[in-house]
């Protein structure tokens, strides 16, 4: 029951991006019949989930103050590995899926005790790990796509249970994960509290390079995720998978109200993040906007967002002003 | 010279926050050419007030009015325009520009359309430093000047913009005795040309210097106004407080038992110098000297948060192993550091979330935080050390310092520290709060907690400490009891070169 209550606060919190989804939704639905038809809706689901997944993960490093710009590379060589495993080497599929997350943890790891004992800003650890990961992708593939990848794999990509996608199903779980460990856990309460003040943080006691590792693992692990249901889906791992995928994920954290200065954000608000992306993309798909623009839109979409947050934040620190006022009405 | 002529009148100005009432129908009256102080303890409404003359905030009832004229304050630009300058703590300038470049910054003389005319620019700041009796040239870097220096070009900056009216926010919390004495001067310089200065100040004693009327404000209400001559400390320190304040350092009545912590000649590099001392259970030891003078870095080396070079740390009269601020609070010490907004709080995250970081077992069930568990615990200390907050899901940083502090040292209660150490523990905060947290040592220290308090206030040490340890250039410059110390001793300790 608690946990319900809970949600229900952190979801008021949100209002705004879930507001904002709720009205792109109704645009959509007047301008395209083809809209809100289940199927559709359904596609919508499948097509956020892999941005959706690795959000997660980003919400927890972006809380820390921290950023992850290698995920689209480890999602990438997970996914090369796991299915070089199941098709070269003929492994046990699920072995292979086992191993090919705990390689993406790993990556993760390494970004982790790069950050934390070297200590190299995060910007510039995950920017070398995404040249190093996507480089090895390459090398590890010889820039070929693997093909042929077994039925029973597939279903992590196109299955469905009753209407739904089972990469939606796997979303959910993922995001009550993240839910839990990020509220009702250590893991999340210091991942708070070493993004707000790190230095209060190390003096009440904390660990904060041991959390700040689980951390990036985690971002790693997520990502390798969205790194199999990407290849289950295309029937294909290949190297250039992902591409300019860290930037979608870090835009469903921002636009889901995750502030990139630390010590603040809700995991609720990067699933509505991801959404919003997955319905502009999807409804200006439908409207046969060309990609071209769709790129000019969804970066506006990114600024819009922030600026909000900026104002809102600004608005608050001085106690003053109508906005927060305003938020504050909303929030009651 | 002051006259009898208003040059500001604020009447009923009100001013809400969510949740909280900062100013209530307050009258604030100054006159031309006085200096009019404004005192309160924090939370009281004096900041509130000046960022509502100053255009940072908006009233939201009340009127303002300016040489007799009512005028609704836009913004800060405005509030610049119509002559009213304001100095915070925090200086504005920028670092690396000359002192003529900061005076003028964004006010530029121009020679044409493009070119700064840097000759008017340093001629007219000489001219304005010299009339302040500043013998200084314009074109030092603000980087190479001391904080009394910065201070005056901050002054000399309000005289060029022709500002009738300077606010100066703690002005002198950063000098020394001579530079205040500079400063005064300065300030008697000002009330010569009819500019009227609003002076705020936690150093009450420096009032009888410089001021010629005060207003005391409490709890965001005006309390009164007096000529400084018809009044004295005792009097405006129950004004801002509301009671009595007979006993500023409350009695203690601790039983001193066995030794707690033994440091053994510890060193670190230059900064600490084969330090060795004990302390016993129930003891307040107080930590003396200037600033620099080694007090907070031997405290980070206790505390593991820097590491020794070399020597022992003994608890309970075993070695203690600490590598870092968990090993040492898992052997029972605590850190209440001097600066509780960059290393006490986060400020962004709750009061609860702020008062269990030291001990989230105690809110968790398994691997599970228990919500339940972790508000109980904060309401319980926001009730025994009476912290004023909305309640436990309040950010931090909407508190006021006292309360911010009471949130810091709810962090060390909960953990049931055997060996607490206080850095500075009162500063910046205001006499109501300062009494409840020595209350709170004494309490500590009546349940046996050795307390360690290093302070630059030598009143406090005075008032509050067992015994003494005076430090000097990163070493032991002598111990005493205290029934062998006083103002003199410590100082002349201090200061030995």
């Amino acid at each position: 029951m608690n946990i319900i209550k809970k949600l229900k606060d952190s979801l008021g919190k949100e209002l705004g991006a879930l507001t904002g989804l709720i009205l792109l939704g109704a645009i959509m639905t007047f301008a395209t019949p083809y809209f809100l038809t289940l199927t559709n809706l359904m596609n919508i689901l499948r097509q956020s989930s892999l941005i959706a997944i690795a959000a997660a993960g980003m919400t927890f490093v972006i809380i820390t103050g921290g950023i992850d710009l290698s995920v689209g590379s480890v999602l990438s060589l997970s996914s090369c590995l796991t299915a070089g495993m199941m098709v070269s080497l003929g492994w046990n599929v699920w072995l292979a899926v086992f191993l090919g997350l705990i390689a993406g943890g790993i990556l993760g790891i390494v970004n982790g005790v790069l950050i934390t004992r070297v200590p190299l800003p995060p910007f510039i650890s995950t920017l070398g790990m995404m040249g190093v990961a996507r480089g090895l992708s390459f090398v590890y593939t010889d820039g070929a796509p693997i093909y042929g990848l077994p039925e029973s794999f597939k279903y992590l990509g196109a299955g469905m249970i009753g209407p739904i996608p089972f990469p939606a199903i796997l979303m959910v779980i993922i995001y009550l994960i993240s839910y839990f460990l990020l509220n009702k856990t250590k893991v999340g309460r210091y991942a708070y509290a070493l993004g707000g003040n790190e230095e209060a943080a190390i003096l009440s006691g904390i660990n904060t390079k041991k959390y700040k590792t689980i951390v990036y693992a985690l971002t790693g692990l997520f990502a390798s995720i969205s790194g199999m249901i990407l290849s289950a889906r295309l029937d294909a791992a290949t190297s250039v998978a992902g591409d300019g995928f860290e930037l979608d994920v870090i835009a469903a954290v921002v636009i889901g109200g995750t502030s990139l200065s630390g010590g603040r954000g809700k995991i609720i608000g990067s699933l509505i993040g991801a959404l919003i992306m997955g319905v502009v993309r999807n409804g200006l798909n439908l409207l046969l906007v060309s990609s071209h623009w769709q790129r000019v839109i969804l970066g506006l979409i990114i600024l819009l967002a922030v600026t909000v947050d900026v104002v809102r934040k600004q608005s608050s620190e001085d106690q003053d002003g109508t906005l927060s006022s305003f938020f504050a009405g909303l929030k009651s | 010279m002051s006259s009898n002529q208003s040059i500001l009148e604020l009447s009923s100005i009100t001013k809400k926050f969510p949740g909280v009432l900062a100013l209530d129908q307050v009258d604030f009256n100054l006159k031309e050419g006085e200096v009019h102080a404004l005192v309160g303890e924090n939370g009281a409404g004096k900041s509130t007030l000046i960022k509502i003359i100053s255009g940072v905030h908006k009233k939201d009832g009340g009127e303002i009015k300016f040489k007799g004229q009512s005028v609704d304050i836009k913004g800060p630009k405005h509030s610049r325009k119509l002559g009213i300058s304001v100095i915070y703590q925090e200086f504005n300038l920028v670092p690396y520009l000359s002192i003529s470049e900061n005076i003028f910054l964004g006010r530029e003389d121009m020679k044409g359309q493009t070119i700064i005319d840097k000759k008017e620019m340093y001629q007219k700041s000489k001219k304005i430093l010299q009339d302040l009796g500043i013998d200084i040239d314009p074109n030092t870097q603000i980087a190479d000047l001391g904080v009394a220096m910065q201070q005056m070009v901050e002054i000399a900056k309000a005289i060029s913009m022709d500002s009738d009216i300077i606010i100066m926010d703690e002005p002198t919390a950063a000098l020394g005795d001579n530079e205040i004495e500079e400063l005064f001067k300065t300030i008697d310089n000002l009330k010569e040309k009819g500019i009227s200065v609003i002076y705020i100040s936690h150093r009450l004693k420096e009032l009888w210097q410089v001021a010629d009327r005060v207003t005391v404000f409490r709890d965001g209400q005006y309390i009164a106004t007096h000529p400084i001559s018809e009044t004295d400390k005792d009097l405006l320190i129950t004004e801002m407080v509301g009671r009595e304040l007979k006993e500023q350092f409350p009695e203690r009545d601790a039983e001193i038992g066995e030794e707690i912590l033994a440091v053994e000649n510890l060193n670190r590099g230059d900064l600490l110098k084969d330090i060795s001392f004990s302390l016993k259970k129930g003891e307040v030891l107080g930590f003396a000297g200037l600033v620099g003078s080694g007090r907070t870095e031997l405290m980070r080396c206790i505390f593991g948060a820097d590491k020794m070079d070399s020597g022992k740390i003994l608890i309970d009269q075993k070695e203690a192993k600490i590598e870092n601020p968990r090993s040492a609070i898992e052997s029972g010490i605590g850190f209440i550091t001097e600066d509780r907004k960059k290393q006490g709080l986060v400020l962004v995250r709750s009061v609860k979330e702020n008062i269990s970081l030291t001990d989230l077992s105690q809110v968790m069930n398994g691997m599970i935080l228990k919500d339940d568990k972790d508000k109980k615990l904060a309401q319980e200390y926001i009730e025994k050390l009476n912290i004023k907050t909305p309640g436990e899901e309040q950010e931090v940083q909407f508190l006021s310092g006292g309360n911010q502090q009471k949130v810091v040292l709810a962090k060390w209660l909960i953990r049931n520290t055997k060996i607490l150490i206080f850095d500075e523990p009162t500063r910046g905060i205001d006499v109501g709060a300062k009494k409840e947290v020595y209350s709170l040592i004494n309490q500590l220290a009546e349940e046996g907690v050795g307390i360690i308090m290093v302070s630059s206030e030598l009143p406090e040490i005075l008032g509050m400490s067992d015994r003494i340890i005076v430090m000097n250039h990163g070493e032991i410059a002598g111990q005493m009891d205290i029934e062998d110390a006083n103002q003199e001793n410590i100082l002349s300790l201090a200061t030995r070169e």
